[in-house]
């Protein structure tokens, strides 16, 4: 697929590229295409076993790899869309922002989102993914609703997908690891959404009615939830499911 | 969760599985009757009880000790919100509301957990929120008097059961659907310690807080409420993660503070019940 090639040469090209309103139109089907035929109807095979499959650029996208690994470059691909995207909003501030203490809280919370990204690159050394590329165009950065509706969906999805995943990890360090990173997240998620609307840190607008918990997502789900932000395609196959 | 292909390996594995599940009737009669929809999953692992009862030993200790803090906190906010005057107007009288009714939501759902695994879940003790191993004149002595003491205790109370979850969560591994099920009341837990943290600062109690953890301090003022609360945050202001200095990681301009905020840490188990101990009347 040429796209796919023209994405990983920009990702190559170094940072993880861009993409903002008035660029160029995305094929983020062929992404998620790739990734339903791969991942998404397993529930009745057998387990998967795990092969080695290398993670890096393929002719099928981003493989995130198997087994630990996989997941690893997983929560590392969210950590990298979500770092980009605080480094834009302060970049870019919305109107009112400047000089507000809720500026410097988002200064942390980006602080956070790359202390996290450079984390899982240094511990995934030569098996991780390259730089992803990013696409905010459906976002006004102009705007404080638009940016923290964004912000509150990317940090709640953030605890879901760590919280699906910890199931996923066969070491215990990298669950505790994963643990020490999700409670951050909740609190990202609780502060934005009291920003939002104060009280909605830990309503049942996200957490389930009845048992008054974060519901949990697979790596399918979230990344299907985050592939509007993700031009490069992501390769999640060879992910564990169990 | 591949249901199918778990209990084709288990059959293979042990040929006395099939019998164990049945009769039938009794384990889907259970299903309906005792176990709410959200639950469902956790309660397939009381088909394993018999069979693996060292590894469960090990699962129902750890959630009975959630439970303790579950029970902990359910009994404190509970005692807050019917003491007149304490809670500062009717936001934050929602807000605490909330915490509760999650906490109420959390304690049914680890209580039934253990259930569903065979285990029996703790009695509920007598609480002593002042601190004070039942003498009620601990170094909180005006916790439900003093809008202050409460907001800072409670604040201590979610972050150690952030901590709590945290550390126990590598001894649930070997039961992914309880494992998950802790994850996703751990995060809701750090919600909970996040917005306390805001509410102590828009308060005016603490105005320099932010709702992540800076250093291990806990911002409150020093003394003996912030010494007996010591514990709780101890560890906290970690900077190294799996062996990476996160402070300036990849060349990145990431402070010591950010470095320490950007990872919470694990309480071991006898952490959390030194931390609990206090406030339980022997």
């Amino acid at each position: 697929m040429n796209n796919t090639n023209t994405d990983l040469l920009k990702a190559a090209a170094g940072g993880a590229g861009l993409r903002l309103q008035g660029g160029y139109s995305r094929r983020r089907f062929l992404g998620f295409a790739g990734l339903l035929a791969g991942a998404g109807f397993l529930s009745l095979q057998a387990c998967n076993n795990d092969d080695d499959t290398t993670p890096g650029p393929t002719d099928n996208g981003v493989n995130l790899g198997s087994g630990d690994t996989g997941i690893l470059n997983y929560a590392y691909a969210l950590e990298q869309l979500e770092a980009a995207f605080y480094t834009e909003v302060l970049r870019n501030p919305y109107t009112g922002l400047t000089g507000t203490n809720e500026e410097a809280m988002l200064r942390d919370i980006r602080d956070h989102e790359v202390a996290h990204r450079e984390f899982f690159k240094a511990a995934l050394g030569s098996n991780a993914i390259p730089d992803l590329e990013v696409d905010f165009s459906s976002i006004t950065f102009s705007s404080r609703d638009s940016v923290l509706a964004a912000a509150r969906e990317m940090e709640d999805l953030g605890v879901q997908a760590y919280n699906g995943a910890g199931k996923l990890l066969t070491s215990a360090d990298n669950l505790t690891i994963a643990g020490k990173i999700v409670s951050v997240e909740a609190r990202h998620a609780a502060y934005i959404r009291d920003l939002i609307q104060p009280g909605s840190f830990a309503d049942t607008s996200i957490l389930d009615p009845t048992n008054r918990i974060d519901v949990s997502k697979t790596p399918t789900q979230v990344l299907q939830a985050a592939d509007k932000y993700i031009v490069t395609t992501i390769n999640a196959t060879a992910l564990p499911t169990e | 969760m591949n249901i199918t292909n778990i209990l084709h390996q288990l059959h293979e594995a042990d040929p006395e599985f099939g019998e164990r599940i049945s009769p039938r009737r009794r384990v889907i009669k259970n299903f309906t009757r005792t176990v709410s929809l959200a639950a469902l999953p956790l309660a397939l692992g009381g088909l394993f009880k018999r069979a693996y009862g060292k590894t469960n030993d090990v699962i129902i200790d750890t959630l009975n000790l959630a439970l303790l803090a579950e029970m902990l906190e359910v009994k404190f906010y509970r005692e807050a919100l019917d003491r007149a005057g304490l809670i500062n107007g009717a936001q934050d009288r929602a807000e605490i509301t909330l915490i509760h009714d999650n906490e109420t939501a959390h304690r049914r759902l680890v209580r039934d957990t253990i259930i569903s695994l065979g285990g029996t879940p703790r009695s509920e003790p007598v609480f002593d929120f002042t601190g004070g191993n039942g003498s009620g004149a601990g170094p909180y002595a005006d916790v439900f008097s003093n809008y202050v003491t409460f907001l800072a205790v409670a604040q201590t109370f979610e972050t150690n059961g952030v901590r709590a979850y945290k550390g126990g969560a590598p001894n649930l591994m070997s039961n992914n659907a309880v494992l998950e099920a802790a994850l996703n009341i751990h995060s809701v837990e750090a919600r909970h310690a996040a917005h306390l943290m805001m509410m102590r600062k828009r308060n005016g109690h603490a105005t320099d807080i932010k709702p992540w953890l800076t250093l291990a301090d806990p911002k409150i003022p020093a003394g003996p409420q912030r010494d007996a609360a010591a514990g709780v945050y101890a560890g906290e202001e970690n900077t190294t993660q799996a062996g990476q200095n996160i402070i300036g990681i990849g060349g990145k301009d990431v402070s010591q503070a950010a470095a320490s905020e950007a990872f919470d840490e694990p309480l071991t188990a006898a952490q959390v019940m030194a931390n609990v101990d206090p406030f339980v009347v022997p």
